[in-house]
Formats: C-alpha cells, sequence, structure tokens
C-alpha cells in the first residue's frame, strides 16, 4: 500500500507534468512564449470547481468542461496576442495571468479571497476514489496526452509549428498559416491545462486565486525550460524534479518563485536547450558514455 | 493575359519611398531580370509581391486576379514562391524536412488533413525528386544550418518549388557563390524556366543577366527608369548613369 504522502505528491507531479507538457506545445512547439499559463490552468480549476459545487454537474462532467472552456478562452485570447509581436506576448500573456486571478479574488461570484470548497474527488463504483486510483486515472489521461503529442509531432501540424518557430516569415512564405496554427497550438495547449486545473481542483477539495497566479506560471515554465523545452520527455523530468524539491525542502518551498526565477534565468543563459535538449551538458555526456561503450578501443 | 501584372505599385516606409509607381509584366516560362543599384528597392517589390507587407499603393495582378489583399501564405497557394536575399531555411530541420514544409501547402488548408502524418512514401517520393533535381541529395539528412551557402541557397529554391509555382522571385541567388556553384544554379534557373515557370530574377552579376534574361526592368531610387533586352539596358544612358553615379 502506497503511503498518503507519496500519493499526495505523485498526483501534485503528474499534474505538473500535465501543465509543463500543455505548456511545451505552445511554447516547445509552435515556439510561443507564454508567461501566463497559470490563467488557464485556474479557468480550468474554477470551471469544473463551479459546475460541481454551484451547478450540481458530477467530476466526469465538470472536469471534461474545464479543458472546453479553458480551450474556448485560449481560442478567444489567442487569437488577438498571437498577431502581436513576440516581445509583446510575454507582456500580453503575463498580464493575461493577472486580470485572471484578479477576477477569481475580487469577484464574490468566485468565492473571492476564500476560494471555493467542497469540491471532491470522483465517484466510481457507487464510492468516492481513493487518491491511488485517483492518481492512475490522471496517468492514465496524461499517458494519453503523451501518445497524441508523439502523433501531432508526426503530423503536418507539428511540421507546420516548427516551421514557425524556426522562422516565422519563412512559414508564410512556404504556405504555413501562421496565426491558425499558433492559435491551434494556444487552443491545445489552454484546453490540457484546464483540464490538469479539473483534476488540481477535486483533488485539493478546494481552491484559492493564489494557486494560479504569475508564480505559479513561472514555477511551469521553470519545469519546461530546466527539462528541455521542445523535447517530449524534458518538461516531465522538469516537473519530477522541480515538483518534488519543495516537497523534500522547506526553504525551496518558502522561496520557490525565487529560486525557480533564478533558475529560469540561469538555465536560459548558460544551457537553453535544458537538461534534456540535444545540446546540453547531460545528454552530450551520456552521447560520449554510449560512444565510448560501443567503439572499440 | 500576362501571368503577373504590377500596376503603379509603391511602398513607402516613414517618409522613404522605397517604390515609387512601378509598373511590369511577366510572363510563363520567361526569366525576367530584376536590376538596380543597392536600396533601389528590389528586395522590397519581393516583399510586395509575396505579401509580406502592404503596398502603399497600385496594384498586382497574378493571373487575373488581384493578390493585394492576401496574406503570404494565400499568395504562396496560388502559386508564387520565393526566396530569400539573406537565405532563411528552417535552420534545425534537415533538408528533406524543410521541403516537406512547403510540400504541406496542399494539406495545411483542411484541419483533418493536416493531422495525418508528413513522412508518407507519396510525399517523400515527391520531395526526393526536387531534392534531386536541386543537386541536394548528399545533403538530404543534414540539418540546413550545416549546409555551405551555396547549397542553402539551392535549399532555398527547391523549398519554393515544392509549393508547385508558377511564378517564382528568386532575390540575388547567385551572390556569395563561387564561379562554377553559381554557373550551375544558373543552369538550374533555366530548366525551371522551361517548364513554363515564370521567373523573376534580382541579381547583381551582370554577365548572369545578360546571358539568362530576354527582358530587364531596371529600378534606381525605387522608380522604374529602364525596361528591355540586355543590348537595349546596356546601352541605356539612365542605367548607366545609375550604376555610375553610384560608383563613382
Ligand atoms: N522594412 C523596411 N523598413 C524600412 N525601410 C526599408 C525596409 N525595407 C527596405 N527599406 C528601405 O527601402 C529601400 C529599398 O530597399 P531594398 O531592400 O528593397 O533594396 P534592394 O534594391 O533590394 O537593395 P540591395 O541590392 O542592397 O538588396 C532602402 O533604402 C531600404 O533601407
Ligand atoms: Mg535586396
Amino acid at each position: 500500500m502506497i503511503s498518503g504522502y507519496l500519493v499526495t505528491i505523485l498526483i501534485t507531479i503528474v499534474i505538473y507534468a500535465m501543465l509543463a507538457h500543455s505548456l511545451n506545445i505552445i511554447t516547445g512547439h509552435a515556439g510561443q512564449i507564454s508567461l501566463g499559463h497559470a490563467a488557464f490552468f485556474g479557468i480550468g480549476a474554477y470551471t469544473s470547481a463551479m459546475l460541481y459545487t454551484e451547478a450540481g454537474f458530477p467530476f466526469w462532467t465538470s472536469v471534461p468542461l474545464a479543458a472546453v472552456v479553458a480551450g474556448i478562452v485560449g481560442a478567444l485570447l489567442g487569437v488577438p496576442c498571437l498577431r502581436v509581436r513576440d516581445d509583446f506576448l510575454a507582456i500580453t500573456t503575463m498580464g493575461i495571468n493577472f486580470v485572471v486571478e484578479a477576477i477569481f479574488l475580487y469577484i464574490p461570484f468566485f468565492g473571492g479571497a476564500m476560494g471555493i470548497g467542497g469540491i471532491n474527488l470522483p465517484k466510481w463504483f457507487g464510492r468516492e476514489m481513493t487518491k491511488p486510483e485517483y492518481f492512475f486515472l490522471i496517468l492514465v489521461v496524461f499517458v494519453f496526452f503523451l501518445l497524441l503529442d508523439r502523433q501531432l509531432g508526426r503530423s503536418w501540424i507539428g511540421l507546420a509549428w516548427a516551421s514557425i518557430r524556426e522562422d516565422e516569415q519563412a512559414a508564410g512564405a512556404m504556405g504555413v498559416d501562421v496565426v491558425r496554427f499558433k492559435v491551434l497550438a494556444f487552443i491545445l495547449g489552454s484546453a490540457i491545462a484546464g483540464l490538469a486545473g479539473g483534476f488540481y481542483a477535486h483533488f485539493l477539495t478546494f481552491i484559492m486565486p493564489q494557486n494560479f497566479g504569475f508564480g505559479q506560471s513561472i514555477v511551469i515554465l521553470s519545469m519546461v525550460v530546466f527539462g528541455g523545452i521542445g523535447t517530449r520527455w524534458g518538461p516531465i523530468a522538469g516537473a519530477i524534479i522541480l515538483g518534488v524539491l519543495p516537497e523534500i525542502s522547506r526553504p525551496i518551498m518558502e522561496y520557490r518563485t525565487l529560486i525557480y526565477g533564478v533558475l529560469l534565468l540561469g538555465m536560459m543563459r548558460f544551457q537553453p536547450g535544458g537538461l534534456l535538449g540535444p545540446e546540453s551538458i547531460l545528454s552530450k555526456t551520456f552521447q560520449r558514455t554510449i560512444y565510448r561503450l560501443v567503439s572499440p578501443e | 493575359m500576362p501571368l503577373l501584372g504590377i500596376t503603379a505599385l509603391s511602398k513607402e516606409f516613414g517618409g522613404l519611398r522605397a517604390l515609387d509607381r512601378v509598373s511590369f509584366t511577366a510572363e510563363e516560362g520567361e526569366i525576367l531580370g530584376i536590376i538596380g543599384p543597392n536600396g533601389a528597392g528590389k528586395t522590397t517589390l519581393f516583399n510586395l509581391i509575396s505579401g509580406i507587407y502592404p503596398p502603399s499603393g497600385g496594384e498586382i495582378i497574378f493571373q487575373g486576379k488581384s493578390i493585394l489583399r492576401l496574406k503570404p501564405y494565400q499568395i504562396s497557394h496560388l502559386g508564387i514562391g520565393r526566396t530569400f536575399q539573406i537565405v532563411r531555411p528552417f535552420q534545425n530541420l534537415d533538408v528533406e524536412t524543410n521541403v516537406l514544409v512547403a510540400y504541406g501547402h496542399r494539406f495545411y488548408p483542411s484541419l483533418w488533413k493536416s493531422t495525418g502524418p508528413f513522412r508518407q512514401p507519396g510525399n517523400l517520393r515527391e520531395v526526393q525528386t526536387l531534392i534531386e533535381r536541386t543537386g541536394l541529395r548528399s545533403y538530404a539528412k543534414h540539418l540546413a544550418k550545416n549546409l555551405p551557402l551555396g547549397f542553402k541557397k539551392r535549399l532555398e529554391i527547391a523549398r519554393a518549388l515544392a509549393l508547385q509555382p508558377h511564378l517564382l522571385l528568386l532575390d540575388e541567388p547567385s551572390a556569395g557563390l563561387r564561379f562554377e556553384e553559381s554557373a550551375q544554379l544558373m543552369e538550374l534557373i533555366r530548366q525551371v524556366c522551361d517548364q513554363g515557370i515564370g521567373v523573376l530574377l534580382i541579381e547583381h552579376n551582370m554577365h548572369v543577366v545578360m546571358d539568362l534574361c530576354k527582358r530587364i526592368v531596371v529600378l534606381d531610387h525605387g522608380s522604374k527608369i529602364a525596361e528591355g533586352s540586355p543590348e537595349e539596358i546596356r546601352s541605356n544612358s539612365l542605367v548607366i548613369q545609375a550604376y555610375l553615379g553610384k560608383e563613382a
């Protein structure tokens, strides 16, 4: 039997992995910086929380709807946002995050600073799901997204994203509808973040605006950049490492945003490919080791 | 009906008239030379035709229809391919994948088709053919950033050809190339044109232009100052002045 504490950490990590993965679609695959990803995490969490506590929707519909709502908001905000230049995009997405957090905080309908409570784990077979069962449920969903990611990487959509990431103007001249594919990445990334928000709300059982602030966005972005932006496993590695660290060290928990912010800048400066990126010290060492093993003396 | 009809095309950047009421036409299967001193507005002309920015005035008719309000990707779908003066291949993709990006123009408009895998035998075969035609076979799996300049230029042409264009805009394809490289590239351009594709060729090397083009348009300070056969251009006093004026 896995201990309750361990399960809590495991669930937190899968949720962070899902968030890092979803941001990676926008920032890693399509090359669009976002400093406000936690906004969509929050929109998902609040949507499923409201639907569950106020409208009486069960978990099984409130959480998918959280993804739909976050995806729609992502589309509505993405269309104007993604027309602006890169440097504006960073500021715009940051702004979106502050506005969304403020809406949760100051509009009484959303519970204000007290947040929303009474959101429970899902029911199945006539009883409430146990935490280990919940862990496996979200793990299965996450694995599904990983498989989807692999399919997308091999599709024309993935190729169009790669071309936009490389050179937007050249991509346009080569027949890629740049805005449309950027918005598609934004919708998909936002929807998955929204789903993660739904899972998070039902796991924590109460949510507050602070859970979805700018600091949270930085934590998610740090995971992506630390692990390896644009790679499939990097963001997961980032979510595991940066997700576990605060659990085993109080000071890291206290100063998480600060530490991760500094880490983010450091990585961008010295290891922009991240831990698992093609140019990283780790993968070079790994390749060298493999080379030594297979090559005859 | 000409393949491309440009009428009184103008572009201002702030106060600067980069292009000033330029008009000319281009035909299928023709290599039309565009020459002029530095800053004459040649690249600006290409950027307007390919929709990178909107003109300040004038009209661009391609195959009988105005393309003024179209976005770059829509213009490329109609069959206008281009290369860039300062090459911009997708640096971290290999040659084959670079060409596949442009080949995908037939899939991108449908979301459903876009979800299909791009490395299909059929697609790869056609891309392979283009890669061979442009002399890139031995580089097919190399990342674009690792290619020598001459091959980056070939890659840009291969990529533009994957759009199945009716019109190709080439911005100084031979600049920075050694003589033999440049000669091979010109041979390739001639072949492209023999297939009935119209080519607009911006070129600084007079020998190349005079050799390849039956007709040449000369720009200077944004205006068209001459148009005609290589002989006419060579003996045109305005052209001589424009070039000598720069040199002096
Ligand atoms: N995006 C831009 N913004 C402002 N000015 C521009 C822009 N593009 C071109 N110009 C200006 O327009 C004029 C024409 O430039 P253009 O690049 O079209 O010349 P060109 O004939 O291609 O020259 P070259 O032979 O050096 O390539 C130049 O004075 C240039 O500085
Ligand atoms: Mg130029």
